[in-house]
């Protein structure tokens, strides 16, 4: 039985069309699930449905075996953490993370006891009396943090709550949630738009697309088997070629291409005569002078130095891609060599 | 160079158009003759004593200050809900409300309004004073619902939405986190309230009734029989007293802007 159950969960705003279209989800008890996808795609929709900011044309939201698709936010036992982080302007650090507490009448100094032990868990003991005008963005998140997660709620759902953040503290805040999660065991829903984080912290990842899931997997599973095109894309895969399969043998295909026979990986459903798209890594290309197997012909337009590697775009037609290599390795621009992709670092998704 | 002096020209002409009449008014009030005029030839504060001692003056004056208190609260009572379902909801008719506010000029309806509530003195339906009231709420309104619209604006949903979501109803999130956030623009609300409805006269010109008038209509009537310092003296007691409410929110909130 799955802690947080949504079904066939439908939301519009107003008479406009519905964004999120029969969407089921389920999440585990202590489970860290992000909704991962492009702005416009549901994601933040399904988590204010949950926390009852929105209320869905037909479908249900079960927590814990209880059905809330009707009970209002406030009785609901939910923390949100928002990208705006969204504290109290007026209150200090501590009637801040109080609040909750205050409206749950739980005895004074047990709130007092409380408040310190969550702004500890966050690392803002001291910062009890500053108003939230007098911390850095940094400061503020962490205050939202433990004013949602003081209330020991059921649920904790996060807004992309690293987006306002610069890259540095994005990372060393990235791990904070990680390890806060894990040691309260608390069940997280984790709205981003962010692939890597997504990939960096969640047991398991959500793909969302036009209000619809594209795949739900455990991070390995979505990075090396994206079941759809849209999830290849979206995880840093690139468009290399489009063919047609000519034949199937268990995870493999064999796609015909301008003449040519390529064998890819199939990791969604793909059937004969299916047209596909051939996907593949950066970082799992190789350069060679002479056409051998699973080889195109390309032409190099632009070398980007990045340090270490070098990122080299590629022409193949009207399209671009790259290939990460080693520095070391020089290539004049204009020059025509062939791409080895080895088959199983070559995707073949149907297209969409 | 010839820049910044065409620029001063115009600031002393700007200034002077601004602050001339009631620089008049002001020194015309210490005249100790009983006729108006500027320069004054000596120095008196006969005339405060008294339009201070006319019970015209003091009956209208309280009149004024009571219409001016109620019209304000019962705009902010009536102008703070509004406010708040046109910033957080989307309805019918949200746009009518959002332009007639954004644009008060056009609703005092000195034709459809006054030509209504005038219906109301002649059928009885309501005293006078509830009248002028009804009226100096109505024209007072759209400054109450602006100014309390453009703070809630400026105050992200989401706060709302965490309060709610940590246990707080609706109501109480209204009370403990929306008001206290919003306590500038209603303040300053009320101050334009108050002044928009204490200075009004074409309202209070229709609405008006026998014994019930309001200061500035005591005020015209008079001068059109007598031609002395007091109103000069009055005037400038007024300004005064506008001044200082403006002064002491500026100090006590800290706004910079009382738009």
């Amino acid at each position: 039985m799955s802690f947080l159950k949504l079904e066939n969960l439908t939301v519009a705003y107003g008479k406009d069309a519905p964004v999120l279209k029969n969407l089921n989800l389920s999440v585990e008890k202590g489970e860290f699930v992000s909704l991962l996808g492009p702005s416009g795609c549901g994601k933040t929709t399904t988590l204010r449905t949950i926390a009852g900011f929105l209320k869905p044309l037909s479908g249900r939201v079960l927590i814990g075996g209880k059905d809330y698709t009707n009970v209002p936010t406030h009785k609901r036992n939910i923390g949100v953490v928002f990208q705006n982080y969204a504290l109290f302007p007026h209150m200090s650090v501590f009637e801040n993370v109080a609040f909750g507490l205050r409206m749950r009448k739980i005895p004074r100094q047990e709130i007092e006891k409380k408040v310190r032990r969550a702004l500890e868990m966050v690392g803002l003991a001291g910062f009890e009396k500053r108003l939230p005008s007098e911390l850095s963005g940094g400061q503020q998140q962490r205050v939202a943090i433990a004013r949602a997660i003081v209330i020991e709620p059921d649920l904790l759902l996060m807004d992309e709550p690293l987006s306002n953040l610069d890259a540095n503290l994005r990372m060393e805040m990235r791990s904070e949630i990680k390890q806060l999660q894990k040691n309260l065991g608390i069940t997280t829903v984790y709205v981003t738009h962010d692939q890597s984080e997504a990939i960096a912290l969640s047991d398991r990842v959500v793909v969302m697309n036009s209000g619809k899931i594209e795949q739900v997997a455990t991070p390995q599973e979505i990075f090396s088997n994206p079941k759809t095109s849209f999830v290849a894309s979206f995880i840093g895969f690139q468009v290399l070629a489009v063919g047609t399969v000519t034949s199937i043998e268990e995870n493999f295909a064999e796609v015909l291409r301008e003449g040519k026979i390529y064998r890819a990986r199939i990791t969604g459903r793909v059937q004969l005569q299916d047209k596909v798209i051939l996907f593949a890594r950066p970082r799992k290309m190789r350069l060679t002078r002479h056409e051998t197997q699973n080889c195109f012909q390309v032409q190099l337009i632009s070398v980007l130095y990045q340090g270490e590697t070098s990122l080299l775009v590629f022409k193949l037609g009207e399209r671009q891609f790259s290939v990460e290599q080693d520095s070391a390795v020089s290539l004049p621009v204009g020059s025509n060599v062939f791409v080895h992709v080895p088959p199983e670092d070559l995707l073949a998704l149907k297209e969409e | 160079m010839k820049h910044s002096r065409w620029l001063g020209v115009a600031l002393i002409v700007a200034l002077s158009i601004m602050l001339g009449p009631f620089l008049i008014i002001f020194f015309a009030s210490f005249e100790p003759t009983s006729t108006l005029r500027f320069p004054p030839t000596g120095f008196t504060l006969f005339w405060f004593r008294k339009v201070l001692s006319m019970s015209m003056f003091q009956k209208s004056l309280v009149l004024s200050l009571r219409i001016a208190l109620v019209a304000s609260l019962l705009s902010l009572l009536l102008g703070i809900p509004v406010a708040y379902a046109t910033s957080r909801y989307s309805f019918k008719g949200k746009r009518l409300i959002e332009l007639i506010v954004t644009s008060p000029a056009i609703v005092p309806g000195m034709v459809a309004g006054l030509a209504l509530l005038r219906f109301f003195v002649l059928m009885r339906v309501f005293s006078v004073e509830t009248t002028l009231l009804i009226g100096h709420t109505a024209i007072v309104l759209p400054y109450a619902v602006r100014s309390v619209l453009s703070s809630l604006t400026n105050l992200p949903v989401s706060i709302e939405e965490a309060a709610n979501s940590l246990g707080s109803h609706p109501v109480r999130t209204f009370f403990l986190i929306v008001l206290p956030n919003i306590k500038v623009g209603v303040i300053s609300a009320f101050i334009m309230c108050f002044i928009t409805s204490f200075n009004n006269v074409p309202i209070s010109l229709f609405l008006s009734g026998p014994g019930v008038n309001t200061l500035p209509i005591v005020m015209m009537t008079y001068m059109e029989y007598y031609y002395n310092p007091s109103i000069a003296a009055l005037s400038t007691l007024l300004i005064g007293l506008t001044l200082a409410i403006v002064l002491l929110a500026q100090k006590l909130l800290g706004v910079s802007k009382l738009v």
